[in-house]
């Protein structure tokens, strides 16, 4: 379980063609985008981050947004082609792309492998029609389903997200659904319980009764489905949403339930990472949410920074439980302590973790820390217990 | 200095709302003690919360000047008084520093129970009593019949009661000048040994301990060495004066005289209120008839939300207490809520308003345990003890028997909601004593176990009569009862916080509705909890709130980190203002409900 550390970098693409209803990510519809100057400014912001991070090796690149297919392909390969100049980089660099599974988008799928992303990333959502409609996507089933094959052709791996716990939904639906998902499976499959979350237009409908959700029972019962089917068909769950055949988990996001370094470019982007100035030290970023807004910044002062802090040790222990412990494999006590700074054993309460332990919510042994099945389902409250405040 | 017979001393009593405060306000404006500029409405209600709840806690007093119709200028010494059940101590010894009371009684409300306790208490001091009829503007007033009410029910001579409206200031000149004509003027010598009582003493933060005095005999002037009669323990007065009602220095203060004196004293705990000051060089004889000490009758443990704000709790209690003697504590610690305090009031609105002032003057969150009342127990190898705390309940097997103290309860409601107040007392054990009417209203007084009322009675009894009854009550016994310890259990172990002592026939009754009220208020988490109630050995209810099946994000990448994590510190904050009982965690609101369920 010890390999890396990983060192990942994230690109944000905030532009997409219709917010969804659902989505609480830095997403923003416009009619034009001066793609020259984008380009421009997120390898502007690129070489600022790299001059803080000289000497890592990069593990992970990941296209995220927004919709990041709506890139031009030739400015994916410009971004990688730097990154590939920054720093130095494994032959088995991961490089991931979020696309939406339009045929227009599909058409650049090509461009986008040459460009050197090899692996894609693809929002399906769901195979129902009444299902896609009401998650306000632009795609049909069909359409989705060409995409994957597409997908299949072009790039080495890739993975579709499907989100589940919709009104209405039954365990039997989503059985069926996951079958049929199943047989268009490449090696990674993400899905996602429906959230509502605050500030999205879900969240407004959901406030004002024009929708229910699912009982906490069929809740749990569709969770416990999933794990149990796509465990069933070779494709365990590695954390709560993401479940993926041997050797298909994704990198760039062990990355970050790893709590290992990565840096984030774009509006909004995050990072989390020790710069060279005091590699001790965990540092978190975020840049300008706003795009017009960053990207005015990144041309002033070379990057759009708008956050950079030092993370408290105690801060960093806690970030790196709440994580760590979303991955099935758990946390690596020694992977842990070089991360946080912390030894493992205190950032946890020991009489909180006693309990969970003898609950059968948590297993601590020599290599670490890992939740059970039964503590990943309520891995809230297992956190609290554990966590010391 | 005053002549004595220039000087009147007078308290105004009433029911709550029957216009007390206003009535004070305006007989400062009339006689221009405080400009109109510094006036505001109850001049004499300086906390906030007697403010806002319309209620007067410690007694005020205040010095009017007043040029009568006869030509002469007088002396008014208003002691405004509290008018709840729980402060009747209060007023007990500032009826004792007066010769003379004002009776208001609403015009239209006639009388309540509360007028008709602190009238007892009057007539009891020895008071001349001013039957005065407030709110005469308002369409509903009824004089007449209110008048006839005060003859039937109180029992004194309501024949030339005075007319008025304290809001509009309508009669107010007539009420000063019945004071000055019917009520008597104080009696003392001059040139006697110094006889002064102590009515009251408070902590000022910038005069120290402030000791209001009523001088009897003699004369207090400053630079006196006085001795406290009770512990013979002696002070040089810094200060004297009156209450304008701004502090005033005054030269002197002599007999029939109301003011304070501050005299170097460190604690309020050394002035015993009720005790007789005298001269060290030229000592009274005989000391005054001083008063019981207040006896708290409602016991409730107080603990910090947060454990660490034990010891700022401390400092809050011992720094209320500085201006509330008649509040007791003592540290106390629980399984379930860890370190706090057992407290004793005088009554429920003490305990409430008590625990508020913690609340918002010291910025305290409290967990309150359900009241309780003191309990004399005798045990089998002939010992006894008082309980004040369920906690401390002996094994039964020790118990011979268990007294409770009970209560003489009067009770004054209009007669359409007669019923349902009957049913009430009845339900809480209630023994009728009498029925009376006057008009349409009944008097009903009940003897009712105290612990029957400590929990949520006010509450019931506003509701079943639409608000329309009043209530007042004195301690009046202690009888012996069938009383048991109703114990909580949550996955099996005790929490002691929410025990309680009940009288058998309710047990059962009470056990099953606590435990279905801490159903809706106990989050599921990580375990099944089984909550029971139980009496001995015996359990008598059962609840279940079955485990907590998911709770988990469905999203957490790097860009959702720190909104996350601080979504997840906000939980373990919550948690950490829950208690743990074994493996359950109980949010406070539960320990509150234990108070609320009848």
């Amino acid at each position: 379980m010890m390999e890396g550390p990983f060192f990942g970098v994230y690109v944000h693409w905030p532009f997409c063609l219709s917010k969804c209803p659902y989505c609480d990510f830095n997403s923003h519809v416009r009619d034009q985008v001066d793609q020259r100057r984008w380009r421009d400014g997120l390898l502007r912001e690129l070489r600022h981050y790299a001059a803080r991070t000289p000497l890592r090796t990069v593990t992970s690149v990941f296209f995220g947004g927004g919709t990041p297919s709506l890139m031009p392909p030739d400015t994916v390969s410009d971004v990688i082609q730097a990154i590939k100049s920054h720093w130095t980089t494994g032959s088995d660099l991961e490089i991931t792309l979020e696309a939406n599974p339009t045929s227009v988008e599909a058409a650049n799928f090509a461009a986008l492998a040459r460009a050197g992303v090899n692996r894609l990333s693809l929002g399906v959502q769901a195979l129902d029609a009444d299902a896609l409609k009401f998650l306000g996507r632009n795609h049909s089933a069909n359409e989705a389903i060409a995409a994957i094959e597409l997908a299949r052709r072009h790039f080495g791996r890739h993975s579709f997200d499907l989100i589940y716990g919709r009104p209405g939904h039954t365990v039997m639906a989503w059985r069926e659904e996951l079958g049929r998902a199943l047989e268009l499976a490449g090696d990674h499959l993400s899905l996602y319980q429906l959230t509502i979350e605050r500030g999205t237009r879900f969240w407004r409908d959901h406030a004002t009764g024009a929708f229910a959700m699912p009982d906490a029972d069929t809740q749990a019962a569709l969770y416990e489905t999933t794990a149990e089917l796509l465990a069933a068909r070779g494709l365990p769950a590695y954390e709560i949403s993401n479940h993926a055949r041997p050797g298909g988990a994704c990198r760039h996001n062990l990355t970050y339930w790893r709590y290992d370094d990565y840096i984030g470019v774009g509006p909004g982007a995050h990072g989390r990472f020790r710069d060279a100035t005091n590699p001790a030290e965990k540092r978190a970023t975020r840049q300008t949410s706003g795009p017009e807004a960053w990207l005015d910044l990144v041309e002033a002062h070379g990057h759009g920074t708008a956050e950079d802090t030092p993370v408290a040790a105690d801060e960093a222990a806690s970030e790196a439980l709440m994580m760590g412990l979303r991955l099935t494999a758990g946390i690596d006590r020694t992977r842990f302590a070089a991360n946080t700074g912390v030894a493992l054993a205190d950032a946890i309460d020991p009489a909180g973790l006693r309990r969970m332990v003898d609950g059968g919510f948590v297993v601590d042994d020599d290599t670490g820390l890992r939740a059970t099945p039964a503590g990943l389902q309520r891995l809230n409250a297992v956190l609290a217990t554990l966590g010391r405040t | 200095m005053t002549e004595l017979s220039q000087i009147r001393n007078f308290s105004i009593v009433a029911h709550i709302d029957h216009g007390k405060s206003t009535l004070a306000d305006r007989l400062i404006q009339t006689c221009g003690a405080v400009s109109d500029r510094d006036f505001h409405d109850q001049m004499l209600d300086s906390m906030d919360i007697e403010r806002e709840r319309g209620i007067t806690i410690k007694a005020q007093t205040v010095r009017l000047h007043y040029k009568a119709k006869d030509g002469l200028d007088y002396v008014l010494n208003l002691m405004d008084t509290p008018g709840h059940v729980d402060f009747a101590y209060e007023v007990s010894r500032s009826l004792a520093a007066c010769e003379g009371s004002l009776l208001v009684v609403d015009a239209s409300q006639g009388v309540e129970a509360q007028t008709l306790a602190n009238a007892y208490q009057a007539i009891e001091a020895g008071h001349e009593i001013i039957p005065v009829l407030n709110k005469i503007d308002l369409p509903a007033a009824e004089p007449d019949r209110v008048r006839q009410e005060i003859e039937d029910v109180v029992g004194i001579d309501a024949s030339d009661a005075v007319l008025i409206s304290a809001k509009t200031g309508l009669g107010v000149p007539d009420v000063l000048e019945a004071m000055v004509k019917r009520l008597p003027p104080p009696k003392g010598d001059r040139a006697a040994p110094l006889k002064a009582l102590l009515v009251d003493s408070w902590y000022d933060p910038y005069l120290g301990v402030v000791t209001l005095v009523r001088v009897k005999d003699g004369v207090m002037r400053k630079n006196m060495r006085i001795r406290m009669m009770s512990n013979g323990s002696d002070y040089d007065i810094d200060k004297v004066g009156v209450f304008g009602p701004k502090p005033l220095e005054v030269a002197e203060l002599g007999p029939g005289e109301i003011g304070f004196i501050v005299a170097g004293i460190k604690t309020i705990s050394d002035c015993r209120v009720g005790d007789t000051i005298t001269e060290e060089k030229r000592q009274a004889k005989e000391s005054l008839a001083g008063f019981k000490p207040s006896v708290p009758v409602v016991f409730c443990g107080l603990f910090p939300v947060d454990a660490a704000e034990y010891e700022k709790l401390r400092d809050s209690l011992s720094k209320l207490r500085l201006n509330d003697s008649s509040f007791h504590y003592e540290p106390e610690s629980s399984a379930a809520l860890g370190f706090g305090f057992r407290c004793g009031f005088l009554g429920l609105l003490h305990l409430e308003i008590v625990q508020e002032r913690l609340e918002r003057e010291f910025d305290l969150d409290l967990i309150t345990t359900a009241p309780s009342v003191v309990y004399k127990i005798a045990l089998v190898d002939g010992t006894a003890i008082d309980l004040h705390n369920p906690t401390d309940y002996p094994e039964v097997m020790r118990i011979k028997t268990i007294d409770e103290p009970w209560i003489k309860a009067t009770i004054i409601v209009p007669d359409e909601y007669l019923g349902s107040v009957l049913s009430l007392c009845q339900e809480r054990r209630g023994i009728q004593q009498d029925l009376t009417y006057a008009g349409t209203r009944a008097m009903v007084v009940y003897q009712l176990p105290l612990n029957e009322v400590v929990f949520d009675f006010y509450d019931r009894l506003k509701s079943v009569s639409r608000g329309y009854a009043s209530f007042d009550y004195e301690i009046a016994d202690y009888r012996e009862g069938d009383l048991v310890k109703l114990s909580i259990l949550v996955n099996g172990e005790t929490v002691d916080a929410l025990s309680l002592i009940v009288h058998r026939s309710h047990s059962e009754h009470r056990g099953r509705v606590l435990c279905e009220k801490l159903k809706e208020l106990i989050p599921q988490q990580l375990f099944k909890i089984a909550i029971q109630a139980a009496i001995g050995g015996k359990i008598v209810a059962r609840e279940t709130i079955s485990a907590l099946r998911k709770d988990v994000l469905a999203k957490c990448y790097g860009g959702d980190i720190s909104r996350k994590r601080k979504l997840l510190d906000k939980q373990k904050k919550g948690k950490k203002r829950m208690r743990q009982v074994g493996n359950v965690e109980i949010p406070q609101s539960a320990f509150l409900a234990a108070l609320k369920t009848g």
